[in-house]
């Protein structure tokens, strides 16, 4: 019983050494030698500061910026999760009414218009990154009349920010908010140089 | 973009593609043969064996085998839950954060000790870096390893004739972690890795925001990013059908599953060492119609109820009527369907798949918010837990609640044409048919007798999230899911109270125990016995016939002991949906 015990004790510690250092830490090893970027978070930096991972959702506000998703959480990555609100629940059909609301009450353009589901759902992570082809292209109205961009220019914009399913075959057409909001900035910072060139 | 029943597909093609020859190497690694994989690690082998001070060569009875596990996995218990509550006095916690409770402590140790990874608690705001790494990932591998060994004793007792022994706890630990389980973990969270995971020790990251925001009065610049050693982590959680997520959201997390090609590989991950484990009892035994025959069952269970959960959860909900919004199937939006809980990048078929392969086999991992799928498809998840982890199972446990069923199924059929039973050569007597009754029925008990005490009181009651049907459905699948090692939770719940922290983590302990121990039982019992010569009367244990005669013991155990339960939650809120659209037109 006692040798039973003893090699029960002595196999955890090894498992501790093997598979809780040893493992995690030879993953950490080759991955920040081969991916570095993923590695760390796939993190986005603009002149040299981090602004954000492509991977997680942040909150915009205002007209002049695409939205992400809603989200259950306010897109606060240490405490990830989604509404957990049933699919029979009263509470969910008045926040989904009440987001639509807003959204039309705010873009007039929208009223009548049927809106992508996940213009108006919050996700599963509460950090969802991306938003469907067709959401974005919905708000592209707004974001180049706040903007003064033409319309043309910034559904060019979302196009070309539409990443189709991994080889054609894995998962959904979707467009990453963060990085289209920084190629919207620097539009409008090639906008502004032109403007300003003699 | 694929459909959902195309992914379907492409996911049980990979299984088993991969399951085959994955089932044959595990046959010849447990058997001891000598070839190229042993070759490299035999010298690990031995440095374990040296510094455990283990004897390859002692053969242990069924009893011993037994005592060995329980050992083994009451110190990684004790272990696990010294470190949770130390763990704000110990290194690699770079946020700072506070011991966990006691009541907490108790569940989770439970909870990742019996390969359960229910969790009550949000693993980005309360576990160090060093929990997470020494606390679960190693209980995910210890976990899953025991499940393997407990399912290779049993195939023993099966195979062997006149013997006592089952083989030795020890080695067959060993072999499980170092020749499966890490190759393939290290494998796969490379893939993860490369498509985005990550695998850090840093602290988390703050990111400084490009349009800076008002909220409420505060004016927000920053958003701080969780990190961790997440890519190694996610690997063994799916592959050992774990399923405890490093965050919160588990694999809807972007930093657990950045893409839909890491979902689907999660996904394939989940069912892989079941199915290998099918075709390894087909080597094992020499007999490859067994491998055919269990698979046909966990196959025929499985495509079903996994289609109709996708169907429901692509079905428009009618509760949004009126309410302007597209869930049409097209491409532009994400496939269509219910996009509540749902990440963009799975759309709503994948993520019913995604529940059903993770309630199927014993992992419990999600990628969407179970809570808010469609009546329905949360049905499925529920019946295929109840189904009692079968098709396709834990690793290594769901094979052996298969195998119980299984000798159900040949006890049945030589009661119908009137014959001693036997299984492979081995006859099935009073003994046997005790232990397995004992491993079945013990799992619907703690599930029915739970939801009713939980129902019956307020400190159970006052966990639900939704009212109604809905709050019923959530308190029966957080008893359905710890007493079937599962894990998986309608996320609303509020589960880390006293109460159902003390009461899940019960239902963990009993569920595994007194499911399995008895199986241990039985085959120490098949052991001893003589293996008799097939006659003209002799039942054969394959065949659509027989494949039939186990679906049906399965189906029919699982519909009489929970139907009624289900038609109180999931069936009746989709009773009021269904009210719902007829108001709605």
């Amino acid at each position: 019983m006692s040798r039973t015990f003893g090699t029960a004790l002595r196999l955890t510690l090894l498992s501790w050494a093997m598979f809780g250092l040893g493992y995690p830490l030879l993953e950490v090893g080759i991955n920040q030698l081969a991916f570095p970027g993923a590695a760390n978070g796939s993190l986005v930096r603009v002149n040299g500061q981090v602004v954000g991972s492509r991977l997680i959702e942040q909150r915009f506000t205002g007209d002049g910026w695409f939205h992400g998703r809603p989200s259950a959480v306010h897109m606060n990555p240490r405490l990830s999760g989604g509404s957990n609100l049933g699919p029979s629940s009263v509470r969910l059909a008045r926040h989904l009414a009440a987001r639509r609301a807003r959204l039309v009450a705010r873009h007039p353009y929208l009223a009548g218009r049927q809106l992508p589901a996940d213009m108006i759902t919050s996700s599963g992570s509460g950090l969802d990154p991306d938003i469907t082809p067709a959401n974005a292209y919905l708000q592209a109205p707004w974001v180049a009349r706040a903007r003064g961009l033409p319309l043309a220019m910034v559904r060019h914009l979302v196009a070309r920010h539409i990443r189709g399913p991994w080889l054609g075959l894995f998962g959904q057409a979707r467009v990453d908010v963060l990085s289209l909001n920084l190629g919207l900035k620097r539009i409008i910072a090639r906008a502004r140089h032109a403007r300003m060139a003699p | 973009m694929t459909s959902p029943v195309e992914t379907l597909i492409a996911v049980l093609m990979a299984a088993i593609l991969f399951g085959m020859p994955l089932g044959a190497y595990m046959a010849r690694i447990y058997g001891g043969e000598t070839f190229w994989a042993t070759r490299a690690l035999r010298p690990i082998e031995h440095f374990f064996y040296r510094l455990g001070g283990i004897h390859p060569e002692d053969e242990m009875d069924w009893k011993r085998y037994a005592i060995a596990l329980l050992f083994f996995n009451l110190i990684g218990t004790l272990f696990l839950y010294g470190l949770l509550l130390w763990q704000h006095k110990l290194p690699l916690n770079p946020e700072h954060f506070a011991a966990v409770t006691h009541a907490l402590a108790f569940n989770t140790a439970a909870s990742f000790v019996t390969n359960t990874n229910w969790q009550a608690y949000g693993g980005e705001s309360t576990m160090s870096y060093l929990s997470q790494m020494l606390g679960l990932a190693v209980q995910n591998f210890l976990s899953a390893a025991t499940g393997i060994v407990i399912v290779l004793a049993i195939i023993r007792g099966i195979v062997r004739a006149k013997s006592r022994h089952l083989g030795n706890f020890w080695v067959d630990m060993t072999r499980t972690v170092l020749y499966v389980l890490l190759p393939l973990s290290v494998i796969l969270g490379l893939v993860l890795l490369e498509q985005g995971a990550p695998q850090t020790l840093g602290a988390y990251v703050e990111a400084h925001l490009i349009a800076p925001f008002v909220s409420g009065k505060a004016y927000v610049t920053h958003q701080t990013i969780a990190l961790g050693p997440v890519a190694s982590q996610e690997a063994i959680k799916q592959l050992g059908n774990n399923g405890g997520g490093f965050f919160n959201a588990n694999s809807a997390h972007p930093f657990e599953s950045p893409t839909a090609f890491t979902n689907y590989l999660q996904m394939v991950a989940m069912i892989l060492i079941p199915i290998a484990l099918v075709f390894m009892f087909g080597y094992m035994t020499k007999d490859r119609r067994q491998s055919t025959m269990i698979l046909s069952a966990m196959l025929v269970l499985f495509v079903p109820l996994a289609l109709a959960s996708m169907h429901y959860d692509l079905a428009a909900n009618p509760l949004f009527h009126g309410l302007g919004l597209s869930q049409a199937h097209t491409a532009a939006n994400a496939g269509g369907g219910d996009m509540v809980g749902v990440e963009d990048r799975f759309g709503a078929g994948s993520s019913a798949l995604f529940g059903s392969v993770a309630t199927a086999t014993s992992t419990g991992a999600a990628n969407s918010a179970y809570d808010s799928f469609m009546p329905l498809s949360g049905l499925v998840n529920l019946f295929f837990m109840q189904l009692g982890e079968t098709a396709f199972g834990g690793v290594g446990t769901g094979l052996a609640t298969m195998l119980a069923f299984v000798i159900f199924a040949v006890f049945l059929g030589g009661l119908m044409i009137g014959r001693t039973p036997e299984y492979l050569g081995k006859k099935i007597e009073s003994f046997e048919i005790k232990m397995a009754s004992l491993s079945i029925l013990v799992m619907p008990l703690l599930v029915l007798i739970g939801t009713a005490v939980a129902t019956a009181f307020a400190a159970g009651r006052a966990g639900t999230f939704n009212p109604g049907a809905h709050g019923f459905s959530e308190i029966l699948y957080a008893f359905t899911s710890p007493s079937n090692n599962n894990g998986s939770a309608f996320g609303g719940l509020s589960a880390d109270t006293t109460f159902y922290n003390v009461a899940t983590g019960l239902c963990m302990l009993i569920g595994r125990y007194w499911s399995y121990l008895p199986l241990l039982a039985l085959g120490g019992s098949l052991a001893a016995k003589q293996r008799l010569p097939a006659s003209a009367g002799t039942l054969g244990a394959h065949g659509p016939l027989f494949v039939g005669l186990v679906v049906g013991v399965i189906l029919l155990i699982g519909a009489l002991n929970f139907f009624p339960a289900l038609g109180l939650g999931p069936i009746a809120e989709q009773m009021t949906h269904v009210h719902a659209l007829a108001a709605s037109k």
